[in-house]
């Protein structure tokens, strides 16, 4: 009997660590995504400056819009991990 | 004979387009509070406030720093703009782990607040902007006119 609980302990426990390590990685490789896709934007962005310094103020605009887009994945995968992580 | 013209000269387009964000949040955001605090109650509702405060300073932290480094040099650029994203992703993520335990939070407006007014108030300031790329505050005009 006192093996049985303490194997559903066990189990229980086991399923909250799993459960934590699933939203790390999750919040991880929602970010790691984001962080690649900003590099481009901003790598190409400065291509493009470097090409035509007289049109940087346009290229900025784009480049603002482009990387808080990209930041929204980021966003999105630290809501779900606080949510599969604290609720 | 022109003066060369430098990357550098531009004008700080970032913090424009924030202002502009912020201008357009402020009056939405007592809309986001109200349906939050419909669903959710006060809690909710104090939790969406909180996440749209979040969202307009991380927008404001962005287009300051992009717009000091973009004054400076482009490779300072490329610099803040890689770690300035992983500093501000650490902010969001301190913030909201300094009050999830709170008795005025609740989680789930937090984070749909969080997604929706940071969506919202991009595509809304995209579609200003893809007017005109060089005047970023410009309305569209109607057809016909």
């Amino acid at each position: 009997m006192m093996n049985l609980v303490l194997a559903a302990q066990n189990a229980d426990e086991l399923l909250k660590g799993l459960g934590a390590v699933g939203a790390g990685i999750g919040y991880g490789a929602a970010a790691i995504g984001p962080g690649i896709g900003i590099g481009i934007v901003v790598g190409n962005a400065i291509t493009a400056m470097a090409r035509q310094p007289e049109a940087a103020g346009m290229v900025r605009t784009t480049m603002f819009l482009g990387i808080a887009f990209t930041e929204a994945l980021a966003l999105i995968g630290f809501v779900v991990f606080i949510l599969l992580k604290f609720t | 004979m022109t003066a060369a013209v430098s990357a550098l000269d531009a004008p700080p387009v970032e913090r424009q387009l924030a202002f502009d964000m912020a201008k357009r949040g402020l009056p939405v955001a007592p809309i986001l509070v109200a349906v939050a605090g419909a669903i959710w109650g006060w809690a909710g509702a104090a939790s969406a406030a909180f996440a749209v405060a979040l969202v307009l300073l991380n927008f404001a932290v962005a287009a300051v720093s992009l717009s000091w480094a973009g004054k400076r040099s482009i490779a300072l650029l490329m610099g803040v703009s890689l770690f300035g994203y992983i500093f501000r992703l650490a902010l969001i993520t301190v913030a909201v782990l300094a009050v999830k335990d709170q008795s005025w939070v609740k989680l789930v407006p937090l984070g749909l607040t969080l997604i929706v007014t940071h969506l919202g108030l991009l595509f809304w300031e995209a579609k200003h902007v893809s007017v005109s790329l060089a005047f970023p505050a410009l309305t569209p005009q109607k057809k016909g006119i």
